[in-house]
């Protein structure tokens, strides 16, 4: 990849973040006011500030006029922005990039998913009209094939790899017990986890993340300015994304052990912030579990652990709260839930908590490396998908 | 090369799965039976099973037929057509004629008939699903099938050395459209009817092709009515061995289908040389004879009747057969439910999504399926040659038991496949067990209905266990 990065120059001053959950009595609009007012009270802005803003949903709305009808806001450009799961993350990176290029003073970042109107438990975003050729499986069936995949690369057994999914949840759950904007705030034990009722493959219906209604948003401004808003800014190191070209359905040599999308935009991300060894430069990581196997992949796809290792290391507790990184400290989309177009700036908001010192005691991570807290997003399903990757930093240099 | 029609190639389909009539009888009680018919899949119906024998039968055949008829007393649609779905899935060029012969049993030996006197060869594919009231005789009694012949002149398997018929307007068996089964008259009143046209209509062929009674070594009966059919054989003085089992203890009666897979089955049996009669009763009697060639030995169809019957999956319940015969109302689960399949996108794939024609790259060799314009290796655009792939072999990369996909037989079982021959695709695994899927299990394509929306049928394809690997199980690491 070829892409130069715009490495401290911008920087978030505020943020909002509802709560995640089955939000039968608010609207999309609803939670767009929440999250978008905790911004602006958190930045201490009147709305009058912000100059433009780019809204990520998936199925809540069309045009950025879901987001100025809900909030009255006149004549400022609203972008909607789609790029599946990843569509919160793709509003915060344009909404930078706009920024950084100089047309813009102020921006702000909104994602909002109201899922739970549907009538459906899981998603069902319907595709463009087609010759019905295509494999209809749920989500959790597509990201399960991960599984028999990984165990006859690698040669691990399957319930070996069960145990690490086990893991992973229950570590998720863990976190989440911890954060009350979360979906599940409950410690799960881990044998109810690994008995829980089969949904997809390998996975149980703890392997899935929670569907959710919620919002997130973020204000960003040029990194010389944060300091007229805040006395703890957050300033972005790298933003990278990568689409790939979806031929893992007919590609022979696509093997459903990795995401070539991750490796390529983690490996850029790492280029652009100067991230040398990131199990050390790292302070936390907050990756897309969209299912207990997807969070595995991604430790090797993001470099913490090496090829073949995760199950071990999983079970070794590497990725746990108190371990050497920890991984998905909110809970991840596991716990805190997955309104598809919030998460990855509910991702952000985490970072945004830790790396200023702010989280719960409880959940309060201890500073180490560079202070950089890495996010993960990614839409899709094995074979084709999007990755974004982001690092943000307490710290300027 | 012969003077006279004949059969060229030939194929019958039994569909995976069996009803026992004591799955019946273990629920709505009565004396149980050794009785078994086959059941067509949900995921099958007359349209996907004829082009499971047509394509078996093609197989063995030299070149393209000039016409194909499909008949059929149980079509998918009423109107349209439903051969032109099987020519495309057969990948036929554009000029062989496409059309139905559908609406009664006689249909199909009509089509049959009929193709043995076209110019050109003809492809006859007859498929057939019935049913009948929950514990009717008409129940366990039925079965669904499919069977195809090229006929026509050329080499034969089998020569048609004389035919003949009767016709007669007399109500039988009758089935008002868009009822589920039919119904029928007094059995005796069609009994003495058919007996009395069966035995004229038989004289008269054997005397126009100069055969006696005693030169037959195969007789087939097929009939809507069992008590004709063997006061008809009692009335003649046959030969022990002569009289073929007309399988409907095993397979039940399958309607259009059935006088297509009692041929196929005499044909798997045959020494050249020998004559077999086939006598088909309904709504009136159409006699053949035709006499089996030296080229039989080598062209009989891959899986003969016998070994169809003998390869079955006997697991199915009661409920299950109601529920896809769409008798039993059951609740569907909470997932929207599917799109219909797009008519303008499902022309322009029509290669894909019927004939499994993906491509090939002509610059660096890679496979694509579906066929893509752009090379997922070198990118070259537009540089792609057409590579039908229905009959290749496959075998598992990874799969899920999807639990929670709309499916009317859950669970859904997804498999990623990669060809022998090259090549990765994904699909549903279906006539499978699910507890025994596993990696590296072999698999071959089989033409199925996806989904049904808006009263269109969607058909696709999708991958089934190859048999010598059902019973199978590597250890699990």
């Amino acid at each position: 990849m070829s892409s130069h990065g715009i490495k401290d120059r911008v920087a978030i001053i505020g943020m909002g973040c509802t709560r995640f959950a089955e939000h039968w009595d608010k609207s999309a609009e609803d939670l767009m006011v929440d999250a978008v007012t905790q911004a602006l009270d958190s930045a201490g802005v009147d709305r009058d500030a912000i100059d433009a803003y780019w809204l990520g949903t998936l199925s809540s709305g069309n045009s950025g006029m879901l987001l100025s009808k809900a909030l009255k806001i006149d004549y400022k450009p609203i972008t909607r922005v789609e790029n599946f799961c990843a569509s919160g993350s793709e509003s915060f990176r344009n909404a930078c990039y706009a920024v950084a290029s100089g047309a813009y003073d102020m921006v702000m970042a909104v994602g909002v998913e109201k899922l739970k109107d549907s009538g459906y438990s899981g998603l069902t975003t319907g595709g463009a009209p087609d010759d019905g050729t295509s494999l209809s499986l749920t989500a959790p069936a597509s990201f399960s094939m991960l599984v028999p995949a990984y165990a006859e690369k690698y040669g691990i057994a399957r319930d070996e790899i069960k145990r690490a999914m086990t893991r992973v949840a229950y570590k998720n759950h863990y976190n989440g017990a911890r954060n009350s904007l979360a979906q599940f705030q409950q410690e799960v034990p881990e044998e109810k986890i690994s008995n829980a009722t089969t949904v997809a493959g390998d996975l149980g219906v703890f392997d899935c993340s929670g569907v959710s209604d919620g919002s997130a948003a973020a204000i960003i401004v040029r990194a010389e300015d944060a300091h007229k808003y805040t006395d703890k800014p957050m300033y972005v190191k790298a933003l990278s994304f990568a689409a790939g070209p979806g031929t893992g359905s007919y590609d022979p040599n696509y093997d459903y052990t990795t995401f070539e999308e991750v490796v390529q935009s983690s490996k850029d991300a790492y280029q652009q912030a100067g991230v040398d060894d990131p199990g050390n430069d790292l302070m936390m990581a907050e990756v897309h579990d969209c299912f207990t196997p997807t969070e595995l992949v991604l430790m090797e796809d993001l470099g913490f652990s090496a090829r073949g290792e995760v199950v071990a290391d999983t079970l070794a507790n590497k990725y746990a709260l108190d371990g050497e990184l920890p991984v998905n400290p909110d809970g991840g989309l596991k716990s805190f839930g997955h309104p598809i177009g919030a998460s990855g700036l509910r991702m952000l908001y985490e970072c945004w908590l830790q790396l200023r010192g702010e989280a719960p005691p409880e959940r309060q991570i201890k500073q180490r490396g560079k202070q950089y807290g890495l996010t993960h997003n990614l839409g899709g399903r094995p074979g084709e998908c999007v990755s974004f990757v982001s690092i943000v930093g307490a710290e300027k240099g | 090369m012969s003077d006279d029609p004949g059969v060229l190639a030939y194929a019958s389909y039994l569909p995976h799965h069996r009803l026992h009539q004591a799955s019946i009888t273990g629920v709505l009680g009565g004396k149980p039976g050794k009785r078994a018919r086959t059941v067509a899949s949900y995921d099958e119906d007359t349209t996907t099973m004829a082009i499971e024998a047509a394509r078996a039968a093609l197989r063995a055949n030299q070149g393209d037929p000039a016409s194909l008829l499909f008949a059929s007393s149980f079509p998918a649609y009423a109107d349209k057509t439903n051969a032109t779905t099987l020519h495309a899935a057969l990948n036929l060029p554009r000029q062989v004629r496409a059309s139905d012969q559908c609406g009664s049993v006689r249909s199909a030996v009509a089509a049959l008939l009929g193709g043995f006197h076209q110019s050109g060869t003809t492809l006859v594919a007859m498929s057939d699903t019935r049913v009948g009231p929950a514990g009717s005789p008409d129940e366990i009694g039925s079965g669904d099938a499919a069977a195809a012949f090229v006929v026509g002149y050329g080499d034969p398997v089998a020569t048609l050395v004389g035919t003949a018929s009767a016709t007669a307007e007399f109500l039988d068996r009758w089935r008002a459209p868009g009822d589920a089964w039919s119904a029928s008259w007094e059995e005796r009143f069609g009994e003495d009817v058919y007996l009395e046209l069966a035995t004229q209509t038989f004289e008269d062929a054997c005397e126009r092709a100069s055969i006696g009674v005693g030169e037959i070594d195969s007789l087939a009966i097929s009939g809507l009515s069992p008590r004709a059919a063997k006061r008809f054989t009692a009335s003649l003085d046959l030969t022990d061995g002569v009289l073929a089992d007309d399988l409907s203890a095993a397979i039940g009666y399958t309607g259009a289908a059935h006088a297509g897979v009692q041929l196929a089955d005499a044909l798997d049996r045959a020494d050249p040389g020998d004559v077999i009669a086939l006598v088909v009763l309904a709504d009136g009697v159409d006699v053949l004879l035709l006499r089996a060639t030296a080229a039989l030995a080598d062209r009989r169809q891959r899986e003969s009747v016998a070994a169809q019957i003998a390869h079955t999956d006997d697991t199915l319940d009661y409920a299950s057969f109601l529920t896809w015969k769409g008798l039993l109302q059951r609740p569907q689960p909470r997932r929207p439910n599917p799109e219909r399949a797009v008519a303008p996108a499902s022309y322009r794939g029509v290669g894909w999504k019927f004939g499994f024609v993906g491509s090939a790259c002509e610059k660096c060799g890679t496979r694509h399926l579906p066929p893509q314009r752009v090379c997922l290796s070198c990118h070259a655009v537009d540089a792609m040659r057409d590579e039908p792939m229905a009959d290749e072999p496959a075998r598992i990369a990874t799969y899920t038991i999807d639990h929670l996909a709309f499916s009317p037989a859950p669970p859904t079982v997804g498999v990623v496949l990669d060809f022998d021959s090259g090549g990765r695709f994904s699909c549903e695994l279906t006539d499978c067990d699910p507890e025994t899927v596993h990696v590296g299990q072999r698999v071959e394509l089989t033409f199925r209905k996806i989904s049904e929306a808006s009263g269109i049928h969607n058909y696709f394809w999708k991958a089934r266990p190859i048999h010598a690997d059902t019973g199978g199980k590597e250890a699990q690491r």
